[in-house]
């Protein structure tokens, strides 16, 4: 397509330049904007109609003018070059280095925006993948081509529990081509040189693409930068066979760009001022994990956001727990009794764990395990409360029993270093060993066999 | 000829648009994207373009079909998986690869397939809309009935039986003249009903397999039911398991703006499940209409009238349908992002205000009905909708819209959830509108008893709820024994029966019959208890019986074996109680 160039714009409003007279422009068109100072901007098509086009541009609006900046439509819309030399480099939001390197020689310019995979060409996740972290293991098991975000707040340790992941994630089958990619969507400069020293230290930087758009840069960058993110990581995963974990860290800048954008254009705002197409939006971004049919290569996806004020019910946690295949949520109670990773199995959860846990893949005691844990400590939970009413006198044996379970599961369970790698097999046997804490006929939800075969050696009957 | 004038996003003016009426198909731009006329002012209409728009310029070229948004009917749909404006996606892949391709042209049903058809119907005959002129054997499971167009009727001209492509003529039906010629093929507006003769009371049980369903809030074949829930309190494994294992002859699946690997999951389990009823593969009755909510949003809208007119067909047959649409919110959403992009004056939360009217609308084709066509041929149509409250709060307009369409509410409760508690059915806020109709069912089939039973189970639970509050404050020490054993009473209902695990071989399935078993076991136990206590026994010894364990793990009886291994435990509750009783001494 042609480049048409314009000098017509009539109106400037916050990201927003509307341009007039224009001919045949495409929606989602990538725009070149020329300031009167020579300097230039990226943008991109929000609305277009006969004679009429509005543009958003990535960065600040700072000097635009309605009489001498010029418009370059680039007959386009938004592309990333891709290469595997993209790995161990370090690119802003827009996808243009940040390292001081040197550009990236393209083997393919792939649109950003990305199709919709085709629900018959997807595979079964079904890969088991170790954290090393007993909490997820067991209970909310990770497999290869999900997407489970962690939902958190300010104050924890998220960033913590996403790179204690980055590090220690493996199958445990076979050695594959493993990479990450790791998306920073306004975070802080302090919380982008934390990841980049922890990935330099554990060597992996090497196996790395970063994008990072910080806290000062544009906030409508971050509209892109995890599509950037994505549309690489389909491209060495589909293309290049590689296994890709991908972080995006933190989503909740994400939505708050994606507001700001729909103010701006005066639209129908829907819960809490976020735009009625949030869902479809986030869907977009993070329905592109997966493992597909013919292809060696796998999208595993780690998103972090921060729950504002801790509302799970925000609608960007309720709208991003709709779309991805679980959640892991750090709870601020466990975190403030010292407690890492602050991890609340009760709200957590994992759907795709069926598919990649028993017999062959882990053990064939993990589901029993997993929903004895469960039932066993939301039991001690509840106990906990009632107990601090009415005292532990006034509870039965049995609940003392469970109260106790309780306790010993937050403190020996959930709790381990940031550096301790618990393999599945240590982290089941600890299972067993906490639940013999309780009599053997508590454990409804675990086969007989099970017990028999798994358990008993931790009983001292 | 129409030509483009503006786009946001789904949206598209188009103008030179003489002619277009309400929901005319258009094609639109090079590429031929598919939309659907939505609003009309002079010679500009108004589109929503089934597919992704960027790059789209004004200026290009939009067609209009002239023709509603239609579905192909025919033999091939079963097995079938189509987006949401029903086009096959295992063909688009196999013609575009793993990403759907924008403007993929592909007919729903394979028109080269040759099909055996048998014809019943003879030259001669009278015939009228819905009669049956003759059947394919679709799949193993499902005999194609192939009907005389609703508006057809006349005399059978000529019927030939033998192997037929899908347009090729299967028999001509004359009308004063004028000739009709019927195919295997046939089209229908997905926005229209399709008629039927009468409407019948639901009085049949859907029967799920799921003991908290069918033994307290059943749903009949034909009626409809809501679950409300926040995310991870197992929407959609309740919709699965439903899909799976209730006694519907045909299972049309609707995700609705839902997971991709969702989809996938059904996709690789159900040809490999079997029913348990016929032993076949479940894929074999079942269609998938699969629209993820990263496809064109509004394709995602007409996905479930594309899944429902796909049903009421299989319901003119008289077959038993039932539709799973997973999820109504995401529906509900897309009409309101089509609806904020035409600027419409919003209503609640944003909403459009015809949003109970569609929802009321698309509940109500459900029903069991009288089909056209002559001989007394009954069918039904199930919807079972599930609901995406944002934050779980169920005051937001969609949930209570389809509250007051809809006859059974099965209320998702996260606490439940949290604690594995599976269904995360809540007992005590769910309700079923249909109790009443079905019991003459339950009463002949199971047991006279049964109500009986149900509502003193039920009166237990809601008495443990008043007992949990007294306990929050004193303790569960402080109870007199008679009501800690209702306490302990109803939670082995909880643990021991509500309680299902969709995953376990033996218990994802059970019928009704060893449903009862295992209800009349729990209550029979209690009972007992009751009668010790007032023997002067201690609450203490009959905790620790050893027939618990056995109560406790009859979810892993066979249903062969039920009958059998369930009274053996109920002869050992009367041994164990006995032998309390002797201990005790008579007072």
């Amino acid at each position: 397509m042609a480049i048409k160039e314009y000098q017509t714009v009539t109106d400037v409003a916050g990201p927003l330049v509307f341009v007039d007279r224009v001919e045949a422009i495409g929606y989602n068109e990538l725009v070149e904007v020329i300031l009167p100072n020579g300097e230039r901007r990226k943008g991109q098509v929000l609305d277009t109609a006969k004679g009429r086009a509005v543009v958003q541009i990535f960065g600040s609006t700072t000097g635009v003018d309605t009489q001498h900046t010029r418009v370059r439509f680039l007959g386009e819309t938004m592309r990333i070059s891709v290469s595997d030399e993209m790995l161990g480099r370090v690119f802003n939001g827009l996808g243009e280095p940040r390292d001081n390197g040197p550009t990236i020689i393209a083997d393919e310019k792939i649109d950003i925006i990305g199709s919709s995979i085709n629900p018959t060409a997807r595979r079964k996740p079904e890969d088991f993948i170790q954290t090393g972290i007993s909490t997820i293991d067991v209970m909310n098991t990770l497999v290869r081509g999900q997407k489970l975000p962690i939902f958190s707040g300010a104050g924890m340790p998220h960033n913590d529990v996403a790179v204690q992941i980055a590090r220690q994630a493996k199958v445990l089958k076979g050695t594959d081509k493993f990479a990450v990619v790791f998306a920073a969507i306004g975070i802080t400069h302090e919380e982008a040189a934390f990841f980049m020293r922890d990935f330099e230290m554990t060597g992996a930087l090497e196996r790395a693409v970063l994008f990072l758009n910080l806290a000062d840069d544009p906030s409508v960058e971050r509209l892109i930068t995890p599509r950037m993110a994505l549309t690489t990581a389909e491209y060495l995963a589909y293309e290049k066979d590689m296994h890709i974990l991908v972080i995006l860290t933190d989503m909740t800048n994400y939505c708050e760009s994606l507001r700001e954008i729909a103010g701006a254009r005066e639209e129908v705002p829907g819960r809490r001022g976020y735009p009625g197409y949030m869902y479809t939006d986030l869907a977009s971004i993070y329905e592109r994990a997966g493992i597909v049919k013919g292809k060696k290569g796998s999208i595993t996806q780690l998103s972090i956001l921060s729950m504002p004020g801790g509302d799970i019910t925000h609608p960007i946690p309720d709208l991003t727990g709709y779309i991805t295949e679980g959640q892991i949520v750090l709870n601020n109670d466990l975190h403030r009794k010292g407690i890492f990773p602050p991890i609340d199995v009760l709200p957590s959860l994992s759907r795709l764990m069926n598919l990649g846990i028993g017999g062959e893949k882990t053990r064939e005691d993990h589901r029993g395990v997993a929903d004895q844990l469960y039932a066993a400590y939301a039991t001690g939970r509840d106990l906990r409360s009632l107990s601090a009413v009415v005292g532990e006198e006034a509870l039965t044996e049995n609940d003392r029993k469970y109260l106790k379970f309780a306790d010993a599961f937050e403190n020996r369970f959930v709790r381990q270093g940031k550096h301790e790698n618990r393999e599945i097999h240590q982290s089941l046997d600890l299972g067993w060993e906490l639940l013999s804490g309780l009599p053997e006929t508590e454990l409804k939800r675990i086969k007989k066999d099970y017990i028999a075969k798994y358990g008993k050696r931790f009983r001292k009957e | 000829m129409g030509v483009i004038k503006r786009i946001i996003g789904p949206v598209v003016t188009a103008e030179k648009m003489q002619g277009a009426r309400m929901f005319d198909v258009v094609k639109v731009g090079e590429e031929g994207l598919i939309g659907e006329v939505i609003k009309l002012s002079g010679e500009e209409a108004i589109l929503q373009v089934y597919e992704d728009t960027s790059g789209l310029q004004p200026g290009k070229k939009v067609e209009n079909t002239a023709l509603p948004l239609s579905v192909e009917l025919g033999p091939g749909l079963l097995t079938s998986i189509y987006d949401g404006i029903q086009r096959p996606l295992e063909i688009i892949r196999a013609q575009h690869g793993t990403f759907i391709a924008r403007g993929a042209k592909t007919d729903a049903l394979d028109r080269k397939k040759k099909w055996e058809f048998k014809a019943t119907a003879k030259a001669g005959d009278v015939v009228e809309g819905g009669n049956i002129l003759g059947e394919v054997q679709e799949t193993e499971l499902i005999q194609h009935r192939v009907m005389v167009p609703p508006d057809v009727h006349g005399k059978i001209a000529s019927i030939s039986s033998g192997k037929f492509s899908l347009e090729e003529t299967i028999a001509v039906i004359e009308d004063q003249g004028k000739k009709t010629r019927v195919s295997l093929l046939q089209k229908w507006p997905v926005r229209k009903p399709r008629p039927y003769k009468a409407r019948l009371m639901p009085d049949t049980p859907l029967a799920t397999g799921m003991r908290i369903i069918d033994t307290f809030f059943p749903v009949s074949k034909g009626g409809t039911a809501c679950i409300p829930g926040p995310f991870g309190s197992g929407k959609t494994v309740c919709q699965q398991s439903l899909a799976k294992w209730s006694d519907a002859q045909i299972v049309v699946y609707v995700g609705c703006g839902e997971r991709g690997n969702e989809m996938t999951e059904v996709l690789t389990e159900f040809p490999e499940l079997q029913d348990p009823r016929s032993k076949k593969p479940l894929m074999q009755r079942t269609i998938l209409i699969a629209n993820t909510s990263n496809m064109p949003v509004a394709a995602r809208e007409a996905s479930i009238y594309t899944g429902i007119t796909i049903a009421e067909y299989y319901r003119d047959m008289g077959y038993d349908v039932a539709l799973m649409a997973d999820s109504t919110s995401r529906w509900a959403e897309a009409m309101r992002e089509i609806s904020g992009r035409l600027e419409e004056m919003p209503g609640e939360e944003g909403y459009p205000p015809y949003l109970a009217r569609r929802l009321a609308e698309f509940y109500e084709r459900a029903g069991r009905v009288e089909c056209l066509g002559g001989k007394q041929k009954n069918g039904s149509v199930t919807i079972i909708g599930a609901v995406s409250p944002p934050g779980g709060d169920i005051s937001e307009p969609v949930s209570q819209n389809t509250l007051r369409v809809t006859k059974v509410f099965w209320a998702l409760d996260a606490k439940l959830a949290q604690r594995r508690h599976f269904p995360a059915i809540n007992w005590l806020k769910s309700y079923s509108l249909y109790l009443d109709l079905l019991e003459p069912t339950y009463l002949n089939t199971l047991s006279a008893e049964w109500v009986d039973l149900r509502t003193n189970a039920m009166a237990m639970l809601q008495k443990e709820s008043e007992l949990q509050q007294i306990v929050q404050l004193v303790g569960t020490d402080a109870l007199p024994e008679k009501e800690q054993a209702i306490l302990d009473a109803a939670r082995m209902l909880r643990e021991d029966f509500l309680q299902q695990s969709a995953y376990d071989e033996i218990d994802a399935y059970v019928s009704l019959q060893k449903q009862y078993l295992m209800l009349k076991t729990i209550m029979k136990f209690h009972e007992k208890a009751v009668h010790a206590l007032e023997l002067g026994a201690q609450l203490k010894s009959i905790v620790e019986m050893p027939v618990r364990a056995q109560i406790a793990r009859m979810k892993e009886i066979r249903e062969e074996d039920a009958d059998k291994k369930v009274n053996a435990i109920l002869s050992e509750i009367e041994n164990a109680f006995g032998k309390l009783a002797r201990s005790v001494g008579p007072l």
